[in-house]
């Protein structure tokens, strides 16, 4: 493996398969930084769990894209070798951990109301992919649905107890939920690549997730005694390789070891 | 679900489904691959044998360990060629009762049954009701969850509150 950069083809559907594995893999860094920092032990190992998970998922999907896009491109080119314009990852996964834009110490609050909003999500999408047109994505969807159903449950518990729990807690919650909820509208903005995916049968569009994925999170975040924020009119555009200034450092941080050793095996 | 090696095998076939079988978990040693129920086929090909086996959990960092294990285990039959087959997904009703057993001697309660693979409301369980698992230890259901994850991805910590011993669930997916 060299160190050159790599880029994708055009071919909607190896784009759309992108947006999800970039989503996984992404979040999956930002999850695994609270590796070693976690509140308490047993949260330390649930985040580097769902990242690992995560991480998983995303490696199966990079591989289907790298056979979709033919250019005999694998799942660690893919994951490592791209340029941040090459990511399609809605920018609310890289995001940091906290409002303050570092990831240790992260913020608690912020990790499991993303988690949550984001395995909400993706237990909807993995639903869907179950029947996608294409085997092998239908194959991961199968697997992965029950991973997202247990980090859904893991984090809509946490979202409950910091929402309906101290002062501190709710009032984190609070500033997290105002925070990320502008980020929350790229994940249903449709365009011409989930229109095509739709229109072959890959996969739903993303809007189509929209109602209840807002129904899951209306439940919880009442049962958490949050309010909704009003709608909000931004409409990031990571999906569209343009990302935040959070994203060239996790990606300098990840891309590390490969881009200085190429091709680096454990 | 798991798959038998058809009548017509040959001895060689059969030898080794015999050592495919004996196979350990590298994660949980107690049980084998076979009664973990990831094992699909084994099929001889020109040059060895080619096994199919499907993948636990997505980023199960054991897998790798896994193929590794298997191709040295039928080293002797030449070429091994290790598939992992993630359709249709694997689920814990795959670990066979023998298997399950051994589980709870071990002291990791087995995996319920995964009653419903379709859509689930969230539910929301307040923290200091029972978990109603039996401890694998003494059998009492006096029982409560520590954490919801492990020490491995398919594990989670619970504690007997009647002989207080710590043990692992199997979680059933």
């Amino acid at each position: 493996m060299s160190t050159a950069s790599i880029k994708v083809g055009n071919k909607a559907d190896v784009h759309y398969l992108l947006r999800v594995a970039d989503a996984c893999l992404i979040l999956s860094q930002r999850l695994g930084e609270w590796c070693g920092h976690g509140p308490i032990l047993e949260e330390d190992l649930a985040l580097s769990n769902m990242a690992l998970d995560l991480v998983g998922q995303a490696r199966g999907l990079l591989t289907r894209a790298g056979q979709l896009d033919g250019q005999g491109h694998d799942e660690d080119q893919l994951a490592f070798l791209r340029d941040e314009r090459q990511y399609f990852n809605p920018v609310l996964m890289e995001l940091p951990n906290s409002a303050s834009g570092n990831s240790q110490p992260g913020d608690f609050a912020l990790t499991q109301l993303r988690n949550f909003a984001v395995a909400t999500w993706l237990q909807l999408l993995w639903h869907e992919l179950q029947s996608s047109s294409d085997a092998e994505v239908a194959a991961i969807a199968a697997k992965a649905v029950k991973e997202a159903r247990y980090h859904q449950q893991h984090a809509a518990d946490w979202v409950v107890r910091l929402g309906d729990g101290t002062d501190e807690s709710a009032a984190r919650m609070r500033a997290a939920l105002a925070l990320l909820w502008p980020y929350f509208n790229e994940l249903f903005a449709d365009d011409a690549v989930s229109a095509a995916a739709a229109a072959q049968g890959l996969g739903p569009q993303w809007s189509t997730l929209q109602p209840q994925w807002q129904a899951q999170m209306n439940e919880i975040l009442a049962e958490a005694g949050l309010s909704l924020p009003k709608p909000s009119a931004y409409v990031p555009s990571g999906r569209l390789g343009i990302h935040s200034e959070h994203m060239g450092h996790l990606l300098a941080e990840m891309q590390y070891l490969q881009r200085a050793y190429p091709g680096g095996k454990w | 679900m798991n798959p038998q090696p058809s009548s017509s095998a040959c001895g060689r076939l059969e030898a080794a489904w015999e050592v495919l079988r004996q196979i350990p978990d590298p994660e949980v040693p107690v049980i084998s691959l076979w009664e973990l129920g990831i094992v699909r086929d084994l099929r001889e090909t020109a040059g060895g044998l080619e096994v199919v086996l499907t993948p636990t959990y997505s980023g199960c960092p054991a897998t790798e360990l896994i193929q590794d294990d298997v191709r040295a285990a039928l080293a002797r039959f030449g070429t091994v060629e290790v598939i992992l087959q993630r359709a249709p997904a694997w689920t814990t009703d795959w670990i066979s009762e023998a298997g399950r057993e051994k589980l709870r001697a071990y002291g990791i309660a087995p995996p319920g049954r995964v009653l419903d693979s379709g859509a689930q409301p969230i539910r929301l369980v307040h923290r200091a009701s029972l978990s109603k698992l039996a401890c694998p230890r003494c059998g009492s259901a006096n029982t409560e969850k520590l954490s919801a994850f492990g020490s491995t991805a398919c594990k989670a910590l619970y504690r007997c509150l009647a002989c207080r011993e710590p043990f692992e669930y199997f979680k059933p997916i």
